[in-house]
């Protein structure tokens, strides 16, 4: 699906120095095979809040394969981070429980496994690279120290090996004079190198799939442009598959192949990347992607989502969107909740009279009972 | 094609005409050589040589009435230094601001509180500049109190006014900031800038800490504001396609200097900077189908403490620096290349002779 649009930069190497890297090759092709390496199935997270249950997660599934990048777009609040931290088993309890689903990694449900077979996954088969850098990371231990926790937990390697390994991981992610930074103190560096030496952990053990919980949103535009292009590359080297957990639809036209997008806890829509931005169905996605103004070219007047997103305790069963939607509906067509509708293959949306415009034109994949 | 000697005009007499200013523009804010430097070490007892972080050397721009000023740049580069100087947050080192044609820092004790009224701010994060212990009638009210004379009852109504004018409902002028979410509550701070009917309102990044869905609803009130009210803005931003969507003018910065400004549409249509390309290169695309090549500039932003004393970009560059130019040991002046589009021009710095232009437009894929 994606290939590389060979632009042509020949004349300009000449003049250019060695120390300019221009991308040659598009934004790097993708590896994915069709391998699933992650899957997730009808995951709900709720948390008890004194105003009600909060469904954060409600009943979403979706999968990863191998080498792709699968990117989570929603507003804050919108239970892209919960699900994240759910296939960590990282919610913090309580308030927070998983309480049905299942993650399904190598063959065994994430979910049922103990804490412990659990700590070996964290950081192992699956590692996070958290939004703030600073935060992230230990003051008070050295880069060494950090980025070789993890390798010497998962690894168990000790001494020179364990260095060399701390080392190498720098390198991967193309921190330059890696020995000597390796004994630097996280102060010590700035914004993007520290949030590379976060990459370097998440990394270091070579995990199935690295979940990026808006890693860039701290970063100067330069510096974010070249972290992107890193785990970029560090996917086509390792065949990691990625989650981007994001709001920005930027990102997502740069780095993902596949965009699930969620609203009040569900996921409304996923398709391929090209799908979700030329032929979006839900109203939503639509408005998300309209709102954005663009680089290109001079914005007219920007269309808007009028509204709040919405307060996640006590939802109505029905679509959540409803009442931000401008279609015509009434409120039978919202009592129920709306079924994931695969209109193409692989492109699914979830379908109400509130939220897709081409209602009728897809009412005949609804299921026999709503007829 | 150099018009750096040539004497402009601004229509004010007073106000010196320098680089990178357009003539006959209609300024209700003229920002000339502002410096502010600040003395981060050296100098013991008078003696030895002083250390200075340059944070904004030497920027010159005009806010027009009724437009919006953009500046850019990346962290560090004296964008919000710059914004705090108009304000009068922070004390210039040298240079002067010129309101309505008139010096600053000489005006009379009645001009000085006109100023402070007509230019107001709202900040960047909408969780930390609304006081959590005062109700938005008193955020939005404080101004009144201090500046006019109007009765609780006056200002009441005015703050209802100015609650429904910013898409809030005047009943909630009772209710505290950590009942509003982001979006709202950066109403209640656009809604208190309005306040004393301000002429002038520095924006520092907006709209950054909102979500996506949010955003436009603030930009586009922004705008409307802007109309109804006839203000001008600056707006102090790092995402590009914001500032291409509000600004009519901008200025690139990069280390306290201006390294390109001029019309928004002209920049962005043809920008000549080397930095400005990087910049642009850089920045997100809106459809996945356009892949703009990337242009990572040697090395990393370096500190602004004693930058060097010719071009400040020559570290960057990925041409051939001639360290016996002039250039490299004198700070070279913003030149007009093409109408209203102003740049740096020295040896290593444009676009073209790197052959680092960046094509907008040229991707775009189906």
């Amino acid at each position: 699906m994606v290939d590389s649009t060979d632009t042509t930069v020949e004349e300009k190497d000449e003049v250019l120095s060695d120390s300019v890297a221009v991308d040659t090759d598009g934004f790097g092709k993708s590896v994915i095979s069709e391998e699933v390496i992650l899957e997730v199935n009808s995951l709900e997270t709720h948390f008890t809040t004194r105003w009600g249950t909060v469904k954060a997660v409600d009943g979403i599934s979706y999968h990863v394969k191998r080498g792709e990048t699968l990117g989570i777009v929603g507003e804050s609040g919108s239970g892209k981070s919960v699900t994240a931290l759910s296939l960590m088993r990282l919610v913090p309890s309580p308030p927070g429980a998983i309480v049905g689903g299942e993650v399904l990694l190598g063959g065994r449900d994430l979910l049922q496994i103990s804490e412990k077979e659990m700590t070996s996954v964290r950081g192992g088969e699956i590692s996070i690279i958290l939004q703030d850098p600073m935060q992230a990371l230990n003051p008070v231990f050295n880069i060494a120290n950090q980025v070789g926790e993890a390798i010497k937990i998962h690894q168990k390697l000790k001494g020179p090996a364990l260095w060399d390994k701390v080392v190498d991981s720098l390198r991967k992610v193309r921190i330059p004079a890696p020995e000597l930074r390796a004994k630097d103190f996280p102060h010590q560096l700035s914004g993007g190198m520290r949030q590379r030496v976060v990459g370097a952990i998440g990394i270091s053990s070579s995990p199935a799939v690295i979940i990026a919980d808006e890693p860039t949103t701290s970063l100067d535009v330069t510096i974010q442009a070249a972290y992107l292009r890193l785990l970029r590359q560090i996917q086509q080297e390792e065949g990691v598959g990625i989650i981007f957990i994001t709001h920005d639809f930027g990102i997502v036209a740069k780095m993902c192949d596949r965009v699930a997008v969620m609203y009040a806890g569900r996921i409304v829509e996923v398709a391929d990347v090209r799908t979700i931005f030329n032929t979006p169905l839900h109203e939503y996605t639509k408005a998300l992607i309209g709102s954005v103004p663009k680089l290109e070219e001079k914005t007219g007047r920007l269309p808007q989502i009028e509204g709040q997103p919405p307060l996640l305790y006590n939802l109505p069963e029905g679509d959540a969107f409803a009442p931000r939607s401008t279609l015509e509906f009434t409120e039978e067509d919202v009592a129920k909740r709306p079924p994931l509708i695969e209109v193409e293959p692989d492109h699914w949306v979830q379908m109400s009279r509130s939220s897709v415009t081409d209602y009728d034109k897809y009412a005949h994949l609804m299921p026999a009972e709503d007829a | 094609m150099t018009t750096t000697e040539q004497n402009v005009t601004t229509g004010n007499a007073a106000i010196p005409s320098v680089p990178g200013i357009n003539p006959g523009a209609d300024a209700i804010i003229s920002i000339r050589n502002l410096r502010k430097w600040y003395q981060v070490g050296g100098g013991f007892l008078g003696f030895g040589d002083k250390i200075w972080l340059k944070a904004v050397d030497d920027v010159s721009f005009d806010i027009e009435h009724n437009k919006t000023f953009g500046l850019v740049g990346e962290s560090g580069c004296g964008k919000t230094t710059t914004l705090k100087l108009l304000l009068g947050l922070e004390k210039p080192t040298s240079g002067t601001i010129y309101y309505e044609g008139e010096d600053v820092t000489t005006m009379t004790k009645a001009g000085k509180t006109e100023f402070r009224r007509s230019v107001q701010a709202v900040f960047q994060d909408p969780w930390s500049s609304l006081n959590p212990r005062m109700r938005v009638r008193s955020i939005v009210g404080e101004p009144l109190e201090i500046a006019t004379s109007m009765t609780k009852g006056q200002i009441a109504t005015r703050v209802g006014d100015l609650l429904s004018e910013t898409g809030l409902n005047p009943y909630q002028a009772n209710l505290y900031p950590h009942e509003f979410s982001g979006g709202q509550r950066q109403r209640i701070g656009i809604a208190r800038a309005l306040a004393l009917n301000p002429k002038v309102i520095a924006l520092d990044e907006p709209v950054s800490a909102l979500d996506v869905s949010i955003r436009a609803q603030i930009m586009n009130l922004l705008v409307d504001l802007q109309e109804e009210h006839g203000l001008a803005y600056l707006l102090v931003a790092h995402n590009l396609a914001t500032v291409r969507y509000m600004c009519h003018d901008m200025a690139v910065m990069y280390l306290g200097v201006v390294q390109e400004s001029g019309e928004t549409e002209a920049i962005f249509n043809n920008p000549m900077h080397i930095y400005t390309n990087a910049l642009v290169s850089a920045a997100l695309p809106s459809h996945p189908d356009i892949q703009r090549e990337e242009f990572l500039l040697p090395g990393e932003v370096v500190s602004p403490i004693n930058p060097p004393p010719g071009d400040v970009f020559m570290t960057r560059t990925p041409l051939e620096v001639d360290p016996n130019h002039k250039w490299a040991n004198e700070r070279p002046p913003l030149v007009e290349k093409e109408p209203g589009h102003w740049v740096v021009e020295t040896p290593w710095s444009m676009a073209s002779d790197a052959g680092l232009k960046v094509e907008l437009t040229g991707h775009k894929g189906v």
